[in-house]
């Protein structure tokens, strides 16, 4: 029997951030993969576009900022930023969409405010709102699930090259049109006067074309399993977010069922999967004791709806987290754990517990 | 009084600005710079009323109770921000309207009360007047570099709608930087001020961070001075 012969304490190595990060890349790829297969290769190319440039940025940054290239090359923090908004933007965004979003999550939403472990805001989530706010046009056109598209082949999705010219080149108006079209949440949120059963009837994208998004918040959803059993969050955030997303939802629901959408429809409908896994999980920029996540996932959770029903845009994962993101210090402050041995403070605020 | 006057205008566009040094009257400075044409309106404006007030304030400051002085400045400001909001009523009607609100609230400036409660009341009056027209350049300065920015970046464009300002004569300045232009509107919108107002103020104290260790660099090296002889117990 092999002892171990050093004396305490017995520690692993501590899993190192790249290391971390690898396994986030990893658990990406059934969501892409997923995004691919229904969508088309327009997601596949962000990604890459994305990677390649934010890698780009990070160096120049990082070279201009005087400090060591190759580690902060290395530690990968930058491609899953890229590869987070490269999954976030529609599958047909142009290159220099792309191209603005990168520069302004490395560059100015993490590295302006002190690089990796400094940023109060998900750079990804930053430059995914500021995108949706400056390129209305271009940021809520979405694609058409290749189920629903009918030019007589089994994988109806705009070939690669063509994908290639439409991401690069000049936009063909006929060929994109055939492509696409509004998002399920887009549709339920401009439904015009029909209720919740009338637009599930009468809209194909949602009588027909609903599973592409259940298929990819499954991928998602798995991947994010997949990072819970490696540990590289704890379950609090996502099962608060969706937990109280599934509470307020089913709440609307039931007093009202023709008015508002169902609670599956908004687990899987649009970026919940993707927000609750891979962007509420940050672990620089959410709240850090357990009971914190928890106040943390609910906030997103909430907000999710609420921007969702009631504000401006259909979509409101990015919304919702940066909104808990500016929180997350906050809670901090008022979730700290009570130190092992330190009892109760007598008077004052009652700080841990 | 050479030297005196030198270090007023020094203050007033680049050491002591307004804007990038004191982070007065944001409110305005944030709020219409999305086009060069509202920067300068705003900014001409400011300046008109920081000279009328700084004149007045100067010129009655031994008569002024120091207990009721605010009330007083404030009175004294609001009655220019009238007159020039008359003014603009009259001769340039159409950027009266797009400034909006923004000219009323000029008396809310703090740039303006700053400096009458600061400057104005405690020196004389040529002092003042050249105090108020170099703050209100170096105000109106950054309003319009600002603008520039925000509208290059979100309209494609420099110099758009200048005869709102400056008559027929300016119809066509405006210049397109690039056609077709899908526009930023991020640049537009408020959260753009604040970032180009961010980059400016690093702007200049990267400036003056390099000014300085060049001058450190050209004065003797203190090294080479005879070091005083320390002496213990």
């Amino acid at each position: 029997m092999a002892l171990i012969r050093t004396s305490s304490p017995h520690l692993h190595k501590a899993s190192s951030t790249s290391d971390v990060m690898r396994l986030v890349v990893l658990a990406t790829l059934p969501g892409l993969a997923a995004m691919t297969f229904f969508f088309g290769w327009g997601t596949l190319i962000n990604v890459i576009w994305a990677v390649l440039l934010a890698v780009g940025f990070e160096a120049i940054i990082v070279k201009v900022r005087k400090r060591p290239l190759g580690f902060y090359l290395k530690d990968y923090s930058a491609v899953v930023t890229a590869l987070l908004l490269g999954l976030a933007l529609p599958p047909f965004a142009p290159w220099w969409v792309t191209l603005v979003g990168v520069f302004v999550a490395i560059v100015i939403a993490k590295h302006l405010y002190g690089g990796l472990g400094q940023n109060p805001f998900n750079p990804a989530m930053v430059a995914y709102a500021l995108l949706l706010v400056s390129f209305p046009v271009q940021m809520t056109s979405w694609t058409l699930p290749f189920v629903m598209i009918d030019q007589g082949s089994s994988w109806n999705v705009l070939g690669f090259f063509d994908t290639l010219s439409v991401i690069f080149g000049q936009v063909a108006p006929g060929l994109v049109d055939s492509y696409s079209g509004a998002t399920p949440l887009d549709v339920m949120r401009h439904r015009g006067g029909l209720t919740t059963e009338e637009v599930w009837d009468s809209l194909p994208v949602l009588s027909e074309g609903i599973g592409a998004w259940h298929a990819v918040s499954a991928a998602y959803f798995m991947g994010g399993v997949f990072l819970i059993y490696r540990k590289v969050f704890t379950i609090h955030t996502p099962a608060a977010i969706l937990i109280t997303l599934v509470v307020i939802s089913s709440m609307f629901y039931a007093v009202d069922p023709y008015a508002f959408a169902d609670p599956f429809f908004h687990l899987t409908a649009g970026a919940t999967m993707l927000g609750a896994f891979f962007i509420a999980t940050d672990p620089v920029t959410s709240a850090t004791s357990n009971r914190g996540k928890i106040i943390f996932g609910i906030g997103i959770g909430l907000l999710i709806y609420i921007i969702r029903g009631w504000g401006g845009y259909p979509d409101a994962v990015a919304f919702a987290v940066l909104l808990m993101n500016l929180s997350a210090p906050f809670i901090d402050q008022y979730t700290q754990p009570r130190t092992y041995g330190h009892a109760k403070a007598k008077r004052g605020m009652k700080g841990g517990a | 009084m050479a030297a005196d006057y030198k270090k007023i205008t020094m203050d007033g566009l680049w050491g002591n600005n307004p804007a990038l040094v004191q982070l007065l009257g944001l409110c305005p400075l944030l709020a219409v710079t999305g086009t060069v044409v509202n920067a300068i309106g705003l900014g001409i404006a400011s300046t008109l009323v920081l000279l009328g007030s700084n004149l007045t304030v100067s010129a009655f400051r031994k008569f002024v109770p120091e207990s009721v002085r605010l009330p007083i400045f404030v009175m004294i400001i609001a009655s220019f921000v009238t007159a020039i909001e008359l003014l603009m009523k009259a001769f340039t009607y159409e950027l009266y309207l797009i400034l909006g609100i923004f000219i009323p609230l000029i008396v809310t400036n703090c740039a303006i009360m700053g400096r009458a409660d600061a400057f104005a009341c405690k020196n004389p009056v040529k002092e003042s007047l050249l105090d108020g027209l170099m703050m209100g350049l170096g105000f109106t300065a950054v309003l319009v570099i600002l603008g520039a920015m925000r509208e290059a970046l979100g309209l494609g464009t420099l110099f758009t709608d200048m005869h709102l300002l400056f008559g027929p004569i300016a119809e066509n300045w405006k210049i397109t930087l690039v056609d077709d232009y899908t526009g930023f509107l991020f640049a537009i919108l408020p959260p753009g001020a604040f970032v180009g107002m961010g980059l400016l103020i690093a702007l200049k104290n990267l400036f003056d961070m390099r000014m300085q260790q060049r001058k450190a660099e050209q004065e003797p090296d203190p090294g080479s001075r005879p070091e005083r002889v320390r002496i213990t117990g």
